[in-house]
């Protein structure tokens, strides 16, 4: 059984272990740094760790200030308070002036679970990705979480990282000839009859849905679009002319993230069938993450039957 | 640098400030008007910099957290030599570099691009706690007006500030009393400014925004404030040194049409004849 973790573990380990070969690292939190899972940076490196209160605006600013200083800070809170409530501030404090400054999203998604819709943000890719030079990052496992880490710490300019709160198994480590690099994509699993472009907790759950429909015959090609800007177009076009249509899958509302970015791009350059799966322009609500998941649709069956429409629509 | 000599600058300023904004057709005189002796006296007599550096990693920080005060920072940082004075004649203009609110990328000398209230307050404090954390010696001034009072992420930045002891921090708040809307007292009472930033453990001071000798004693006690950061609360006039501008909030974002701009020049340089004279 593969190691199951989840990338807020996993990216709090790379933090903490980051933290001594780059004394330029800062890491600032809202109140939240055993949830965002900072604490063992601020353990560690005290003197470079920033709680800021429960005052989410603030503290981007604060990044933002003190990354024209010349620092590297890493700014912390759940995706619906760093990228949702704060907002604006990342527009015009940090993403404006091309300040270097990570913008980091936990408990993204629906598998928060019990707290419900008020803290599942489902909007943080459309939020993100719509802001001028803005790199948007959903790491699938911890694996590719902390190569993430590692590239976004060498990675001068704005950026926004999501981190899940649910375990997840890691996948990435298994597959050969992987490699992490901002603005590519990875191909997990070749196929001919449809691509699944998948990003965060979905890049699993595609993997799952590619096995179901091999028992099928059919043969689904996987991909982890862990960057959803800027995006891998060369791969989503080749899997375009490829296989002749598109599903999109991600823990976020179908309208304006990875499907958003892949139907954008494909209705100019290759206009194939592009099936959006995602959360369907609803709020969310609470339950274990797992019912949360299944609740809206978010299990391997569902997504294979996203593969068959996107199929059917190919072949009309 | 002497009183009279800042005041000659200031006067400068002022012409420029008009002359960009007349040019441009378009700006926020009030404010800017209001604000140029702070900005003067910070750039000349007070801030470590040097114009042939302007990214020099220990030069002191400057925020104009009231962006859209930028004909005012501008001018004073073209008067410093940051950039050409004839510059000023391209404010807002889509050929060049002076945007309508400060923008770091472009223009030589703003440390930090604002323009939404309440945000540059929050980035000076990331300034200050940086040079806390690498053990450098530079200051960080930001200037913030009274109308900006009414975001909460001041409110913020106030405590944060405390909690961090950023003795190296020193807020200017330019206290004009109109915001858009009119009087900040009618639109959102923001007073007492003094009680409220000493309840967030700052030290507070009071000057005449418009009096030298003020301005430098204040930031001269801010300097030597120790483990707390410092407000200076500036008693100002919006539209300052143009007669018809002074405490009117509709001279807030208007431009003068060329009677008006003509009035004003010839108000301003008249008291430099009469100085001279």
């Amino acid at each position: 059984m593969a190691e199951k973790k989840a990338t807020r573990a996993a990216y709090g380990e790379a933090l903490a272990a980051l933290g001594e070969q780059h004394p330029e690292l800062v890491v600032l939190d809202a109140d939240l740094s055993g949830a965002t899972m900072t604490k063992s940076f601020a353990a560690k490196f005290p003197e470079r760790f920033f709680d800021c209160g429960i005052a989410e605006c603030n503290m981007t600013g604060i990044a933002a200030g003190m990354a024209a200083a010349g620092l590297k800070p890493f700014s912390n809170s759940f995706a619906i308070f760093s990228a949702g409530r704060a907002y604006e501030q990342i527009r015009n404090s940090i993403a404006y002036p091309r300040l270097n400054v990570k913008v980091v999203g936990s408990h993204g998604g629906v598998s928060v679970g019990e707290d419900g819709a008020t803290h599942q943000c489902i909007e943080d890719f459309a939020l993100m990705r719509a802001i001028p030079g803005m790199t948007v990052v959903c790491p699938c496992d911890a694996n590719e979480m902390r190569l993430a880490v590692e590239a976004l710490l060498e990675y001068d300019g704005p950026a926004y990282l999501r981190l899940g709160r649910a375990p997840v198994e890691t996948v990435t480590d298994a597959v050969d000839g992987y490699r992490f690099e901002l603005g590519k994509g990875c191909t997990l699993r070749d196929g001919s009859d449809v691509s699944l472009i998948a990003t965060g907790i979905t890049v699993q759950l595609a993997l799952q849905a590619a096995a179901l429909l091999e028992a099928e015959g059919i043969w689904a090609r996987v991909i982890d679009m862990h960057t959803i800007k800027p995006l891998d177009e060369a791969l989503v076009l080749k899997a375009a002319r490829e296989t002749g249509c598109i599903v999109t899958t991600e823990e976020h509302s179908v309208i304006g993230g990875l499907g958003g970015a892949v139907a954008e791009f494909l209705s100019l350059e290759c206009p194939v069938p592009v099936v959006r799966h995602g959360v369907e322009d609803v709020f969310g609500r609470s339950g274990k993450a797992a019912e949360v998941l299944a609740y809206f649709g978010f299990t391997p069956e569902a997504l294979a039957e996203k593969a068959k429409l996107a199929i059917q629509k190919k072949n009309h | 640098m002497t009183n009279l000599e800042l005041e000659a600058l200031a006067r400068r300023a002022r012409l420029l400030i008009l002359e960009g904004i007349y040019t441009a057709q378009s700006g926020h005189p009030g404010g800017s008007l209001s604000c140029v002796d702070a900005l003067t006296t910070l750039y000349f007599d007070e801030m470590r910099l040097d114009p042939a550096k302007p990214r020099d990693p220990e030069r002191d920080r400057f925020v104009l957290s009231k962006g859209h005060c930028a004909p005012a920072l501008y001018a004073v940082l073209a008067l410093r030599g940051f950039f050409p004075e004839e510059d000023m004649r391209l404010l807002r203009s889509i050929k060049a570099h002076l945007s309508g609110h400060p923008d770091m990328t472009h223009v030589p000398g703003v440390d930090m691009s604002t323009g939404s209230l309440g945000q540059g307050i929050s980035a000076a404090v990331g300034m200050a706690l940086a040079a806390k954390t690498q053990g450098k010696d530079y200051r960080t001034y930001a200037i913030c007006g009274d109308g900006e009072m009414d975001e909460g992420q001041v409110w913020e930045a106030a405590m944060a500030a405390a909690k961090w002891k950023l003795d190296n921090l020193c807020l200017l708040v330019d206290v004009n009393g109109l915001q858009i809307d009119g009087s900040t007292e009618k639109v959102m009472p923001t007073a007492p400014l003094d009680e409220k930033f000493a309840a967030f453990r700052w030290h507070v001071i009071h000057a005449e925004g418009h009096d030298f000798a003020q301005l430098r004693a204040a930031l001269s006690e801010a300097r030597a404030t120790k483990a707390q950061p410092s407000v200076i609360l500036l008693r100002t006039v919006k539209g300052k040194g143009v007669s018809f501008m002074e405490n009117d909030a509709g001279w807030h974002g208007k431009a003068p049409n060329e009677a008006q701009y003509l009035a004003a020049v010839a108000e301003l340089t008249g008291k430099e004849a009469e100085n001279n004279g």
